[in-house]
């Protein structure tokens, strides 16, 4: 499975379009991470465990997308975008989205 | 006494976040200058004639928070109006930050370039009560590498 967020791939031609394909996640975080970072606000800085949550999810979403996308038949997914937005008082939803493709 | 405890985390704040700031910075010229060979470009399409390819989308994320320091004095540039100096440089770290983090996943790959970067922000805690004031930067685009039959 390839996954690009180009509209088409270098070297090869898109042979049927599949339509799109998404994944999402949303995700609340844990108190001790909250508390960490509650501390962490007074000095500034990166909050590791923010970046770690986010990826972590961000990659589930991703994984959404590519299973839904071999349902279909695809071999690729292309012009993936990536979005974030924050539905509820301190949780996340994390969203991605493309168009599925066959690529020779 | 409330009076003492605000003093003491402004201070403590302004101290410790400028002198983070100051070695983030540091630290993002460096290793800006080690990745310089690995090129990203906004455009859309990458250039038509090149050889054989392999392409993978590459990410690089960060979350930042600002300190106590940066806060009060944003929320005092709130009822003045006019630039928030503080919240420029915060944003400014998080997307160099993020940039570097993409190209190191990119240069792992073996990539040079990476083309159609994005680059998305987002303030995950907003509307949270206790808010703390912090944003998420990611970049993403396509590693294009280049493969030796190529």
């Amino acid at each position: 499975m390839i996954i690009s967020n180009l509209e088409t791939l270098p070297g090869k031609t898109i042979v049927r379009h599949l339509g799109m394909v998404q994944g999402n996640t949303v995700r609340a975080k844990h108190v001790g991470r909250d508390l960490m970072a509650g501390i962490k606000n007074v000095f500034g800085g990166e909050l590791h465990g923010y970046t770690e949550l986010l990826t972590e999810s961000r990659e589930e979403a991703a994984d959404r997308m590519v299973e839904q996308a071999a349902s279909m038949g695809a071999n690729a997914v292309l012009n993936v975008r990536f979005s974030t937005s924050s539905v509820a008082a301190g949780a996340a939803e994390l969203f991605v989205y493309g168009t599925a493709v066959v690529v020779e | 006494m409330e009076l003492l405890i605000f003093v003491v985390l402004l201070t403590l704040g302004y101290a410790v976040g400028r002198w983070q700031e100051t070695r983030h910075f540091a630290s993002i010229q460096r290793r800006e200058k080690q990745l310089a060979g690995v090129l990203a470009f906004s455009t859309r399409h990458p250039p038509r004639d090149l050889p054989c390819v392999e392409t993978h989308l590459v990410c690089g994320s960060t979350v930042i928070s600002v300190d106590y320091f940066k806060q009060f004095s944003a929320a005092l540039r709130g009822l003045l109006g006019g630039r928030i100096n503080a919240y420029e440089s915060l944003l400014e770290r998080a997307r160099r930050e993020a940039l570097l983090r993409m190209k190191n996943d990119a240069a792992a790959r073996g990539a040079s370039a990476v083309f159609n970067v994005k680059l998305e922000t987002a303030s995950i805690t907003k509307g949270a009560r206790n808010q703390i004031g912090c944003v998420e930067v990611l970049a993403y685009g396509t590693a294009l590498i280049a493969t030796k039959t190529g």
